[in-house]
């Protein structure tokens, strides 16, 4: 199980890595048509062929998997803070604040993810600047997506405030945000980054399901979603296997992350 | 009993109804929503634009607009679609069952493959079992929901072949280490050493065991389904809630939106609570 750790962690550098070095291994970039190639098989200028506008597959996988790879994981620093915030300001406030704090998060689980996440994307504006298309895009899935978080974190807090040594904090003295950020705060780490890392793949697939119903990143920038939607003009597997890359890259990246989320340590 | 039923009821109206509230408010805040695209068909005169314009003009008062909603919808009138200019009594009634089957079909398959595999995995207790339980259900994982409804066009797969295939690899994780844990118990250790046949200890120490939890996560696997139900019906072009929810937020359909957020907050609440009514009258003690 340890060498299957490192290799997911290997695999996981190794595709961030490539990702950042997309300018240096791709540097026609991602909207650079070539127009005398739409749609042209895989070859030595042209790792991965072109798509039906003649750009560069190769690179628009580099640059797509580093839009992705490097803001699911700002979505998740987002949704883990508002999770800590409501949550755990929740949970160590107590009484009628934790029951409407956790009113508010079953309202929001009640609704099934997918079904919340596609109906407030599609509410905002689709036909914004590709920058602006990326930060809708992230901004939504960390903004909705800290209701489990605040859940766990809400139930955590609570145990934390009735427990001996907060209670003793307080009997010396210790109250409000000094309180909690000094003693109850520390104490929440382990499950924040948790939540964090769990977060990460889930919002990697979300925006791979806001990509292929047109709902992602804007045009010409490319990001997995964006790139899976290229299979909708598939008829067969077998004409153009090349085209499946971009989902195998996600399968490999998704895979790596399920077996360095197995760690106890993290899923604890 | 009684007063259970009693609270779950109550928690669900005042979820629905607050659902309802914010999704319309949503809906009214959206940029873009004031504007009617039918404004710029050059064959309408300035009276005909104006009709359209107060035939809106009830909806940009939020709260307004959702108290002659509860009204009518108290009295089963639901509204009417501007996107499609039905009302939206008849555009549920004729969509839902395309989702009600689509779903239940799915949810079906989706619970036989993970509970073939989870069985087989955790009683014969072979690695290869296992293995190839959490390999398949770990590739699942891994595929976007929206992708693996691509494939099911490509492949020309009914749509509820990918619902099975969404649902499956979460059913399976949790069924998997809810009967391992089931199985480990020093008790059923007890019973095999006793030479009770396994479907014996099947049904009478691990499905008691387990069952409680298995019925909570039933409830919580249709709220999965109605959510895969959005791209496998957006992107399979089948005629269903899913595809309905699609149309409603990209037309910024107010109306359609507010009663698909009320039915699917309902449906996946009654689910959720349905099955915890479950669980108290199988098993009183458990919580």
């Amino acid at each position: 199980m340890k060498a299957a750790r490192l290799l997911a962690c290997v695999i996981v550098v190794a595709v961030c890595a490539l990702s950042l070095g997309a300018n240096w291994l791709a540097p026609a970039g991602y909207a650079k048509q070539f127009r005398e190639l739409p749609d042209a098989p895989p070859s030595r200028a042209h790792l991965l062929g072109t798509d039906e506008v003649g750009r560069d597959r190769f690179a628009r996988v580099l640059y797509g998997t580093r839009i992705s790879l490097l803001l699911a994981p700002a979505a998740a620093l987002v949704s883990t803070a508002l999770a800590a915030l409501v949550g755990g300001l929740a949970g160590y406030v107590g009484g009628v604040w934790l029951r409407m704090a956790r009113a508010f998060t079953d309202l929001f689980l009640s609704l099934p993810w997918l079904f919340l996440l596609i109906t407030i994307r599609a509410l905002l504006p689709l036909n914004v600047s590709p920058l602006v298309s990326v930060l809708i895009t992230f901004l939504i899935l960390g903004l909705l997506g800290w209701a489990a978080s605040a859940r766990v974190l809400s139930t955590s807090a609570d145990a934390l405030r009735n427990s001996d040594f907060v209670l003793q904090a307080r009997a010396s003295g210790l109250h409000g945000p000094r309180l909690f950020l000094i003693h109850v705060l520390p104490n929440l780490k382990p499950v924040l980054y948790a939540q964090f890392w769990i977060s990460i793949p889930v919002f990697i697939l979300s925006e791979a399901n806001l990509g292929v119903l047109g709902l992602g990143v804007a045009e010409p920038l490319p990001s997995w979603g964006s790139l899976l939607r290229e299979l909708e003009g598939l008829i067969s597997f077998r004409e153009e296997p090349w085209r499946l890359v971009p989902l195998l890259l996600l399968i490999v990246v998704m895979t790596s992350f399920q077996v360095l989320l197995s760690n106890e340590e993290v899923t604890a | 009993m009684l007063a259970r039923i009693a609270r779950h009821l109550a928690a669900i109206a005042a979820l629905v109804l607050v659902g309802g509230l914010l999704s319309a408010t949503l809906v009214r805040m959206a940029p873009g929503f004031d504007s009617d695209e039918r404004e710029l068909d050059p064959s309408l005169n300035a009276d005909s634009v104006q009709a359209l314009r107060s035939a809106r003009a009830g909806e940009h008062n939020v709260l307004h607009f959702y108290a002659s909603y509860l009204r009518g919808a108290l009295h089963g009138d639901l509204g009417s679609s501007h996107a499609l200019g039905q009302p939206v009594s008849t555009l549920l009634r004729e969509r839902w069952p395309v989702t009600l089957r689509i779903a239940g079909i799915g949810l079906l398959l989706g619970w036989l493959l993970a509970s073939t595999l989870a069985f087989s995995a955790s009683l014969w207790r072979r690695p290869l079992y296992e293995m190839f339980g959490t390999t398949l259900s770990g590739a699942f994982l891994c595929i976007p929901a929206a992708v693996l409804a691509l494939i099911s066009v490509i492949l020309n797969t009914p749509g509820y072949l990918a619902i099975a295939l969404i649902v499956f690899p979460k059913i399976y994780r949790y069924e998997c280490n809810l009967l391992v844990k089931a199985y480990g118990l020093p008790h059923i250790t007890a019973a095999r050493a006793r030479g009770l046949g396994e479907l014996r200890i099947l049904a009478w120490h691990v499905l008691p065991v387990a069952g409680p939890q298995l019925i909570a996560l039933a409830g919580v696997t249709i709220s999965l389904a109605l959510g895969a139900s959005i791209p496998v019906e957006s992107l399979c072009g089948l005629p269903g809630i899913g595809q309905l929810a699609w149309q409603a937020a990209l037309s910024r359909d107010l109306p359609l939106l507010v009663n698909l957020t009320v039915l699917v907050t309902l449906v996946t609440l009654l689910a959720n609570s349905g099955a915890d009514v479950m669980i108290h009258v199988l098993k009183p003690s458990e919580r």
